[in-house]
């Protein structure tokens, strides 16, 4: 590997960049593959660069169909906001750590988040609006919305409903959400726009206390990252 | 984090590779292209070798390391990449010590420093 491919490659690692570094295995020859440019002395086939692509959404990675060239995806962990820290997020938040994603906590009522009921947990007291503004939401990013009070979770949804977060979801009953989606609509919003608010938010599993109701977001979260068909919606069943 | 260890392992790796780079060390990064059957170390899993031997990370639970740094180091001499197959099949591997079952493909190539 030449030195300017790898120093372009720790830049991409550096800024949380998705890059794929693929490589001719008889020649030596790379290509690196970043979001909207290439850059390297390897010519590779629109097929092979496809599938490279493919390879780098999945963050997977290994030999492409030729066997001749390998792609190496670096593709950043998934972060995970989490808006109010109530009793579910005290749950939520280390179960997601555990599954590898880099976790915020953001709640602005000083009293709530504090490292004693999130030890080592990166908390933000700014309102959840401005907090997600200063994140740089991509791709990678999901949203959860764990309030109740429309104060603080309406002003976060939009500013991840303006995002292309992969997930974004609202606690809440169906009835709680149903008058979200009305103060959201009144707002300006129209009904595709506001489609993309996984509420009531989780998977129906029957949860019925904290953990369990963690449980049941990350599964919908895992789902919807892995592109998995969602079985049960919460509150959609009756 | 816990269930991401490649990146944050390749993020290691490869930055040392840069330091060493930018202190003029001569290396070469060994990467694990392919494993079939059972392997110890995922594909994408990084060793990095000096001239003199030093090494950082790992391809397998240690036991075709040493194969792999001989390699490394012919490679850093000249210039050229390797792709190199370990595996219950073939009876070099044994050799070396892979007798977790299965097979796996290291690629080797020297980092350029020239500009």
């Amino acid at each position: 590997m030449k030195r300017a491919l790898l120093k372009s490659l720790r830049r991409d690692m550096q800024s949380k960049t998705p890059a794929c570094l693929v490589t001719n295995l008889e020649s030596g020859q790379q290509l690196l593959i970043h979001p909207h440019e290439l850059e390297g002395d390897l010519e590779l086939s629109e097929a092979l660069l496809e599938e490279a692509r493919q390879a780098l959404s999945k963050g997977k990675s290994g030999l492409l169909s030729d066997e001749r060239h390998f792609a190496e995806c670096l593709l950043p962990p998934a972060r995970l906001m989490v808006v109010g820290a109530v009793h579910i997020a005290q749950k939520l938040c280390p179960m997601a750590d555990q599954m590898g994603y880099e976790v915020t906590l953001i709640d602005p009522r000083q009293a709530w988040g504090t490292e004693s009921r999130f030890p080592g947990l990166e908390i933000l007291h700014s309102w959840p609006d401005e907090a997600l503004k200063g994140l740089d939401l991509d791709s990678r990013s999901a949203v959860v919305t764990l309030t109740h009070d429309p104060k603080l979770d309406d002003p976060a949804l939009l500013v991840a409903l303006e995002s292309p977060a992969f997930y974004i979801g609202a606690l809440g009953s169906n009835r709680t959400h149903q008058k979200r989606l009305q103060r959201l609509s009144e707002a300006g919003r129209g009904p595709d726009f506001l489609a993309r608010i996984h509420g009531p938010i989780g998977l129906s599993i029957g949860a019925q206390n904290p953990a369990e109701i963690a449980v049941s977001i990350l599964a919908e979260l895992t789902a919807v990252l892995r592109g998995a068909e969602i079985p049960g919606k919460v509150g959609r069943q009756g | 984090m816990t269930a991401n260890p490649l990146y944050a392992a390749s993020d290691e790796i490869l930055g040392l590779a840069e330091n060493w780079l930018d202190q003029r060390r001569t290396a070469a990064l060994a990467t694990v292209v392919g494993t079939w059957g059972s392997s110890p170390r995922p594909v994408g899993s990084h060793l990095l070798v000096d001239d003199a031997g030093d090494m950082m990370g790992s391809v397998s639970g240690g036991c075709i390391e040493g194969a792999v740094v001989e390699e490394a180091k012919q490679a850093m001499k000249d210039g050229k990449p390797r792709l190199l197959e370990f595996g219950v099949t073939n009876e070099d591997a044994w050799e070396v010590g892979l007798a977790c079952g299965g097979t796996v493909r290291v690629y080797v190539e020297k980092l350029v420093a020239d500009q």
